[in-house]
């Protein structure tokens, strides 16, 4: 179907799979994003709010109590979940909302699950003043309650979303009616690196600062460049790819993606697209899917609503393709184990998504000698997940009685 | 000549714009819509589009998304809708367009589905989400193969260099969006629309259809002024939505009701 180098194509995957009235917009903002990112105002702009605004450079973080614990490797976290609103989600919805701003659309809306990127996003419209609406699934909302809040205050609006699983997915959908029909006046800022070209590779850039940085932290901090492991967790996986494309031209750096395995390997049960889907496509892109055998997309499930998402971003099927990073899953369980493992040990709340990332490195750290490092990024913070934690543990001491 | 060009052709000898009804396949069954596409011919279909149920339309509104989650959850399959038209095929000789989004047509895989979408009898094949710069790659190809009418859309957005690129690779017909936006009736027509239609006239010479938002017997009567054909969806699916496999007799009258400002003659453009 696809061709190599075809524009918008990570190697078979992406794409530009959307109705005909998106299609002038997306060409028109992927000349937009082309030009101003290549514009030295533009650049300096976001730079500026970058360090004075969202609080960049984000530290690393020896995480010497918990590297110490599992007795192995030195463990570094990226410390995503200081930056201003508590995700790396603001790298890029500053960049977007910019670019909106440079573009005259006065109007901006997002998809959102965690709410994270609901949150980013809105916080740059207050920023710049645009109006800004916020589609949520019903069931995000509830699970992810404190995010809807800071929304609202942010002077958001939130729509709620009631079709389909009320995840994720479904605002995505509800997202895309409504960019459809308000296209002139609207820029669409997606959340994560997936959708249509040129969104997987723009959402991309903006938070390939990540590990841009994390480089030269190492440099400082562990005498060295480059870890030996890096990981991520993986929903559309833009965290994943901010800390993994300053280390791609590396082949000594072990990439590790880390998908939600949720409760169980049915259809229906996890989010982990390598392990149970197929080649397809969703939202505008050609990826792997979750999706049964006549190509309806399936229900999902994970306990961090950050990854509970049917398909993965291009760039990752792309990657996993060629070898050059590995995909693995951690479970709900897992998750959680590594959320109070990080809060005793280190006094860091992650975000369930991030945990997802922290239960690998618990995995893995074991069994590597003290002078490995692994460098784990921290994506978010876990305060908008306590609800959702101390459910699962009155769960799980139920279940023990 | 395919059986869309003869449909359009014969339209045109009459002086007329083709009557172009939509229904969801398996709303609220296949059995069902057998009946109710009966009552659609009655009625006075030209052409008939049917759409393939989909778990996420994201060009559908909110009429045509609850009509796709009933034909899933009466286990309507793109096999299913296959053989649907292949027992339409054997009662009625009008053209059959499918409406689909594209990864239900993946997972059959692309040549497949073009072989066996043929053997049905289904005449042309509209993705709403493959445009023609990802269709042009195989899909476009597969179709014509099968000797099936790959049909497009235009936009009010769509550039002269795009429209350009639709005329050269659909079949049929090409299918305008009245306007930006998902389908459902609007109560207004864009006052637009006969400035578009003309600029895709003067880069598209294939048979023009318009729809997305048309509900009204004033509103076909003024696109079908404009246009070749003129498609009604969101309108129909409610009765369908309401009446159920019931539907027949309201689906034939409305059908009736809404197709004659089309059949009380007129001068062409």
């Amino acid at each position: 179907m696809a061709e190599r180098g075809k524009q918008g194509y990570f190697g078979d995957f992406g794409g530009t799979f959307v109705p005909e009235t998106l299609m002038a917009p997306l060409a028109e903002l992927a000349r937009a994003y082309d030009k101003l990112s290549r514009r030295r105002a533009f650049r300096r702009e976001l730079d500026d709010l970058l360090a004075h605004y969202a609080g960049r450079p984000t530290p690393l973080y020896h995480a010497r109590r918990l590297s110490d614990r599992l007795g192995g490797a030195r463990i570094f976290l990226k410390r995503e979940d200081l930056l201003h609103t508590g995700a790396h989600k603001l790298n890029n919805a500053l960049g977007q909302a910019l670019l909106a701003r440079e573009m005259g659309k006065e109007r901006i809306i997002a998809e959102t699950g965690a709410g994270q990127h609901g949150v980013a996003t809105a916080t740059a419209a207050a920023l710049f003043g645009q109006r800004c609406t916020v589609y949520m699934g019903e069931e995000d909302m509830r699970r992810q309650r404190p995010n809807v809040d800071r929304m609202r205050l942010l002077g958001a609006e939130v729509a709620g979303v009631d079709g389909g699983s009320r995840t994720l997915k479904d605002a995505i959908n509800e997202a895309l009616r409504d960019w459809v029909t308000n296209v002139r006046d609207t820029h669409y800022v997606l959340g994560s690196v997936l959708g249509p070209e040129p969104y997987p590779r723009m959402v991309r850039d903006f938070h390939e600062v990540i590990g841009r940085e994390a480089a030269l932290q190492l440099a400082k901090q562990a005498g060295r460049r480059a870890p030996d492991l890096a990981i991520a967790c993986v929903g559309g996986g833009s965290n994943a790819l901010g800390l993994f494309t300053a280390f791609l031209g590396r082949p000594e750096v072990r990439l590790i993606g880390v998908e939600a395995g949720g409760r169980g390997a049915g259809l229906g049960d996890h989010a982990a697209r390598f392990r149970g889907g197929r080649i397809g496509v969703l939202h505008g892109t050609r990826t792997w899917l979750l999706q049964d055998g006549d190509g309806q997309i399936a229900p999902t499930h994970s306990v961090s609503a950050g990854l509970d998402y049917p398909a993965v971003g291009p760039e990752h099927a792309h990657l996993r393709d060629i070898g050059r990073v590995e995909y693995t899953v951690a479970t709900d369980a897992e998750a959680v184990a590594a959320f109070h493992t990080l809060a005793e040990t280190e006094g860091i709340l992650p975000a369930l998504e991030s945990a997802h990332a922290v239960a690998e490195a618990c995995r893995r750290a074991p069994a590597l000698s003290a002078s490995r490092v692994i460098l784990v990024n921290l994506s978010g913070r876990g305060d908008k997940d306590l609800e959702s934690v101390r459910a699962w543990d009155l769960a799980a001491a139920e279940s023990e009685r | 000549m395919s059986g869309l060009d003869d449909a359009f052709a014969a339209c045109k000898a009459a002086r007329r714009a083709a009557f172009i009804p939509f229904l969801m396949a398996g709303d609220p069954s296949p059995a069902a819509t057998l009946d109710l596409i009966g009552a659609l011919v009655a009625g006075g279909a030209d052409v008939l589009e049917l759409g393939v149920p989909f778990s996420d339309p994201i060009a559908d509104g909110p009429v045509n998304q609850r009509a796709a989650a009933r034909a899933l959850a009466s286990g309507t399959t793109l096999a299913a809708v296959l053989d649907l038209v292949a027992r339409t095929r054997l009662r009625h000789e009008v053209p059959v367009v499918l409406f689909t989004y594209f990864n239900p047509v993946l997972a059959m895989g692309v040549a497949e589905f073009a072989t066996r979408a043929s053997e049905s009898g289904v005449d042309g094949v509209l993705c709403l989400d493959l445009p023609p710069e990802e269709a042009a790659s195989g899909f476009a190809g597969a179709l014509g193969d099968a000797g099936l009418d790959p049909v497009f859309l235009l936009a009010p957005t769509s550039t002269a260099a795009r429209m350009k690129a639709v005329g050269k690779l659909a079949r049929g017909f090409v299918y305008y969006v009245s306007r930006t936006g998902v389908t459902g009736a609007r109560e207004t027509l864009a006052p637009e629309l006969a400035r578009e239609l003309a600029a895709v006239r003067r880069r598209v010479r294939h048979p023009l259809a318009v729809g997305f938002g048309i509900s009204t017997p004033e509103q076909v009567a003024r696109v079908g002024a404009l246009a070749d054909g003129v498609v009604v969806g969101s309108a129909l699916v409610r009765l369908v939505e309401e009446h159920g496999a019931g539907a027949a007799g309201p689906l034939a009258a409305e059908v009736r009701r809404l197709s004659a400002p089309l059949r009380r003659g007129r001068k062409r453009r």
